[in-house]
């Protein structure tokens, strides 16, 4: 298999990794999220007067219980990708080692395809 | 992205929910039939929800010092088009309003119809469009999905600057409209366009495996023609 798209995209990721080493290091950037920003914005604009007209329910106690939630967003999410994808490999792995045993099977499920 | 809770007033979050729901309803129902019809689609389904799940979740650095997500949705948007992306957007979005404090209930309404239906229905337009002229497959669902990205910031700097025009103004005018716009804008276009390409980037590597693994399901769903797979195939295997 030819692996063109990965090193594109790892080439990609790279650059955007080099660079945040680069500007992280070297300016005083303080990465904050957009969305903090725009509330800022806001602030800004109407003055300090806006008042938001709905509080969260809850909210992460710390900046750790935040990451821990967000790191599980992530792992149920992937760990869904992974299964699927080695679910689909080694069916398609065994359908074709079985296709040698039963030719006319295999056959007859690419012509639905 | 997401628009914190308590930041659009009235009559705004609810004027996104009435926009918003009956795409969901829709979406509910377009998935109900598909997965009724061809259950073999659900793994796919799955793919594409814990997609969104891991992007969306992903807080990256910008080139503008400033950290933002990326919306996962491209993808949804891509195999099932934007309605069921839509209910997928909403299971994601509910997580992160309930957990996280991460955007919020009151503008759920407004960040399903950003990322879930206004994105996803950039990204499926730019997806079909690209397939019909030919491009590079793998290049369109970059495109589909990077531009799906962008737009779904673009609603959000709309979305807020309607609502705080109108809040500063009382009325609502196209130069208070404009003057807003360009602010959030700002904030969130610049933050966004590099985490849009990479977003981009790993959706058309996510399509690779897929189609490596899954392709006849694509092509009966219509997503991909069969010729085209046969070309990829060969190109890749």
């Amino acid at each position: 298999m030819s692996r063109k798209l990965e090193i594109i995209v790892l080439a990609i990721i790279l650059i955007f990794a080099i660079q945040f080493v680069y500007m992280s290091s070297t300016t005083d950037a303080e990465y904050t999220g957009a969305d903090g920003q725009a509330e800022d914005a806001i602030m800004e604009i109407t003055g300090g007067t806006y008042e938001p007209v709905a509080e969260p329910f809850w909210e992460p106690p710390s900046g750790e219980i935040e990451s821990l939630l967000f790191g599980l967003q992530a792992a149920i999410g992937a760990g869904i990708l992974g299964y699927f994808f080695g679910y689909y490999r080694a069916k398609k792995r065994y359908e074709s080692d079985l296709a040698y045993g039963e030719k006319s099977k295999s056959e007859g499920d690419s012509q639905s395809v | 992205m997401h628009i914190m809770e308590g930041f659009l007033d009235a009559p705004w979050w609810q004027l996104w929910f009435i926009v918003s729901v009956p795409v969901i309803l829709y979406g509910i129902y377009k998935m109900n039939r598909l997965v009724n019809e061809k259950r073999e689609i659900l793994p796919l389904l799955a793919v594409a929800g814990a997609f969104i799940f891991v992007l969306s979740s992903l807080k990256l650095p910008s080139v503008t010092g400033s950290c933002s997500h990326p919306t996962g949705t491209g993808i949804a948007a891509i195999m099932f088009g934007p309605a069921i992306s839509a209910v997928l957007g909403t299971i994601v979005l509910l997580y992160q309003a309930l957990f996280l404090a991460h955007g919020g209930l009151t503008t759920l309404g407004a960040n399903v119809f950003s990322m879930g239906i206004a994105g996803p229905l950039a990204a499926y337009i730019v997806y079909k469009a690209g397939m019909k002229a030919r491009i590079n497959f793998y290049f369109v669902v970059f495109l589909a999905t990077a531009i799906g990205d962008l737009v779904t910031y673009g609603i959000t700097s709309t979305q807020l600057a309607l609502a705080i025009a109108y809040h500063e103004e009382g009325i609502l005018t196209l130069g208070g409209f404009l003057a807003q716009f360009k602010v959030f804008a700002a904030i969130f276009g610049l933050t966004q366009l590099p985490l849009a390409i990479i977003e981009g980037a790993v959706s058309a590597l996510l399509f690779k495996y897929v189609v490596n693994v899954k392709s006849d399901i694509l092509v009966e769903m219509k997503v991909i023609e069969a010729a085209v797979v046969r070309k990829l195939r060969g190109s890749s295997a």
